[in-house]
């Protein structure tokens, strides 16, 4: 008699649908998943080692290469560590600006989520139309910082600079008609803030778009509907946070029950899903996306009424200017000291959380009075997430495991740090 | 589809935060007397110090009673103490008539008299139903490390045990699969441990004679770009201008 024996498969760690560098296990039965072994840290760089060697504000760089598809969120939690330690507050103007880039942050990665996780499952087209969105917001990242991702826009004290009076536009090239060009640029004409406004009129009509695609799809509820189920209990235990909490029906959020900012000053609604599986977190996702363009026309409205400074004028911690640095000797020495050593956070601890598109992003930081962090640990949802993909895909298919993949959202920038 | 409603200010909610945590720090000093090495607020966040004996007991009581409920571990980390308060460069106010010191070598820290517990493991906690959270921390001083695991009192600290055993060598007792989680298969050492270098000890590459990828020691040299130093001058919070942080 033939001897059964369960069957091993080893998916990824370069599988298009492993989103990185993720290597499973799989210990199948048949096409029945009995226990599924994730393999992390081929991405790992010891981000919190290499921040205990570098001055505070040379690692602000480092968090944008965390969850790489939510940079600002993970600058910022960095930064409120920073700012609690020091007993800081930025002005309120940089507040508003945070918020209002923490918002097109989670835009943009929950549009990543969605294309990827569609892509994942067979849906082609959603990946194109959730790309052509995020094309818009990666130009406001590189108006304000000069780059498309990486940003390091948020500083101690308030953020590096003020919103620009002139969003950039596209230049003429042989590659481009004049037509195309005029259209490409007819939303640039004003400043940022009327390039961010324009967005917020035509997003929801795109949403609708995505969730015409998907929402009533027959395919979609038959790959995502009770799949990767999970109870509230399991949740809280399993230490979910974010999307992947609310998805089985506990309304937490950081902005609400913990503001930060001026999230108390913000009107939104917290949606949250009734079942827990893959379909609750889609819809939750969905109505975030909605919930986030009303913040940032909240925002949008207050940026324009009320200027002001957006950083502390507090030389010990913030570079003066440069035409100032070049006239006055003061100004000159607080900046060679801030560039060559730093400033010392005083003795303590901090940990200091946001609500990060995909769940509750931590930075616990430890000073013994030094100009580096003694220690920093980089609290990341996708890493407790993903320390869960055994418990949620076991009993299910093995296609079944790209729906879970893609439900968590997973980053591996993060889970590996 | 559910919504939460509006809140109240920002100002509001920080003086109930401060009171409530207060609170919280009174009601654990009466619930655990006698069980606690420590326990402070400071930066408006409680930490808890307790000694490994009492530290299980403490944790189901803080997860399962309900006056407490904190149902969530968010976080676990291992820290090293090893050169803690120890700074590359020292600055003190004679500077300008004896000259500054020399930088510290990092192997020198290794000498240096460990006045307590090099290793400690810290627990970040949340209690969703009190909207609280609470840190814990206890020091090992065995060698190596060894503290009882809490993977049957929140299953999140499966990982992260995990982790903190990769990178400090931290052994979690009856934890139910203690392997290595972030480093290569294979690894030797724990890299998150003060003596080990920032840029390793090992390093690879593709050996054309072998045709095979060979491990060999680093050949670079350590090298501290911007020395640690400690400045006692700036360890006073500074004061938030009152102009800007006035209306938020």
């Amino acid at each position: 008699m033939p001897e059964i024996r369960n069957f091993t498969l080893n998916f990824g760690p370069q599988h298009p649908a492993a989103h990185g560098v993720l290597r499973l296990v799989l210990e199948m039965d048949g096409e029945v998943i009995e226990r599924a072994d994730p393999h992390i840290g081929l991405l790992h760089r010891a981000t919190e080692k290499l921040a205990e060697s570098k001055p505070y504000n040379q690692s602000i760089g480092y968090m944008d290469r965390l969850d790489y598809v939510s940079m600002m969120c993970n600058e910022h939690a960095y930064v409120l560590a920073i700012e609690r330690l020091l007993g800081v507050e930025p002005p309120v103007r940089a507040q508003y600006i945070r918020v209002l880039f923490d918002e097109i942050t989670r835009i943009l990665n929950h549009l990543m989520w969605l294309g990827a996780h569609a892509l994942d499952i067979g849906a082609m087209t959603v990946f194109l139309y959730a790309f052509r969105e995020r094309e818009d917001l990666m130009d406001t990242y590189e108006a304000v910082s000069g780059t498309r991702m990486h940003a390091t826009y948020y500083r101690p004290g308030g953020v590096y600079r003020d919103l620009p009076q002139q969003m950039p536009q596209h230049q003429p090239s042989r590659f481009r008609s004049k037509q195309d060009i005029a259209r490409l640029n007819r939303n640039r004409q004003g400043s940022l803030l009327d390039f961010v406004e324009d967005f917020t009129q035509r997003f929801p009509r795109c949403v609708d778009e995505y969730e015409t695609l998907l929402t009533d799809n027959r395919i979609w509820k038959q790959r995502t509907v009770g799949i990767g189920a999970v109870s509230p209990e399991r949740a809280l235990q399993l230490g979910f946070s974010g999307p992947m909490l609310r998805g089985s029906g506990i309304a937490w959020d950081l902005r609400k029950k913990q503001p930060y900012e001026v999230y108390d000053q913000m009107d939104f609604d917290i949606p949250i899903g009734v079942n827990g599986d893959c379909y609750d977190r889609y819809l939750v996702r969905m109505e975030e996306l909605r919930q986030s363009n009303r913040i940032i026309e909240q925002c949008v409205a207050w940026l324009r009424a009320n200027p002001g400074p957006v950083i502390i004028d507090d030389h010990k911690l913030v570079p003066p200017k440069r035409e100032e640095m070049k006239r006055d000797m003061e100004a000159l020495i607080h900046h060679f000291k801030l560039f060559t050593e730093g400033y010392c956070a005083p003795e303590g601890e901090v940990y200091a959380a946001v609500e990060a598109p995909k769940g509750e992003f931590g930075i616990y930081l430890i000073s013994d009075g030094a100009n580096k962090p003694y220690r920093l640990k980089v609290r990341a949802p996708g890493f407790a997430h993903l320390s869960a993909l055994d418990e949620m895909v076991r009993g299910h298919m093995l296609a079944d495991v790209v729906a879970v993949i893609g439900t968590q959202d997973i980053v591996f920038g993060e889970v590996d740090r | 589809m559910d919504a939460a409603g509006p809140d109240s200010g920002a100002a509001e909610m920080s003086r109930e935060g401060a009171s409530s945590i207060e609170a919280l720090s009174r009601r654990l000093q009466s619930r655990f007397a006698g069980l606690l090495s420590h326990c402070a607020i400071a930066f408006g966040e409680i930490t808890l110090e307790l000694p490994v004996q009492h530290f299980v007991r403490v944790c189901w009581a803080l997860k399962d009673e309900p006056e407490f409920a904190f149902k969530q571990l968010v976080d676990l980390c291992g820290v090293d103490y090893l050169s803690y308060g120890r700074s590359d460069w020292e600055t003190s106010e004679t500077a300008s008539s004896t000259g500054f010191s020399r930088a510290v070598e990092t192997e020198d820290y290794a000498a240096h008299a460990q006045q307590q517990a090099r290793f400690a493991v810290v627990y970040h906690l949340l209690s969703h139903t009190h909207n609280q959270r609470l840190r814990l921390r206890v020091y090992s001083d065995n060698d190596p490390p060894k503290l009882p695991s809490v993977v049957e009192i929140w299953n999140v600290a499966n990982w992260y045990e995990r982790e903190a055993f990769d990178l400090y060598g931290i052994l979690f007792e009856e934890h139910p699969d203690l392997r290595r989680l972030l480093t290569d298969y294979g690894f030797i050492g724990h890299p998150f441990r003060k003596d080990f270098p920032l840029i390793g000890r090992v390093e690879m590459r593709y050996d054309p004679e072998k045709q095979r990828v060979v491990y060999e020691p680093v050949s670079i040299e350590p090298r501290t770009l911007v020395p640690r130093v400690i400045r006692p001058e700036r360890q006073q919070p500074p004061q938030a201008a009152p102009e800007e942080s006035g209306d938020a």
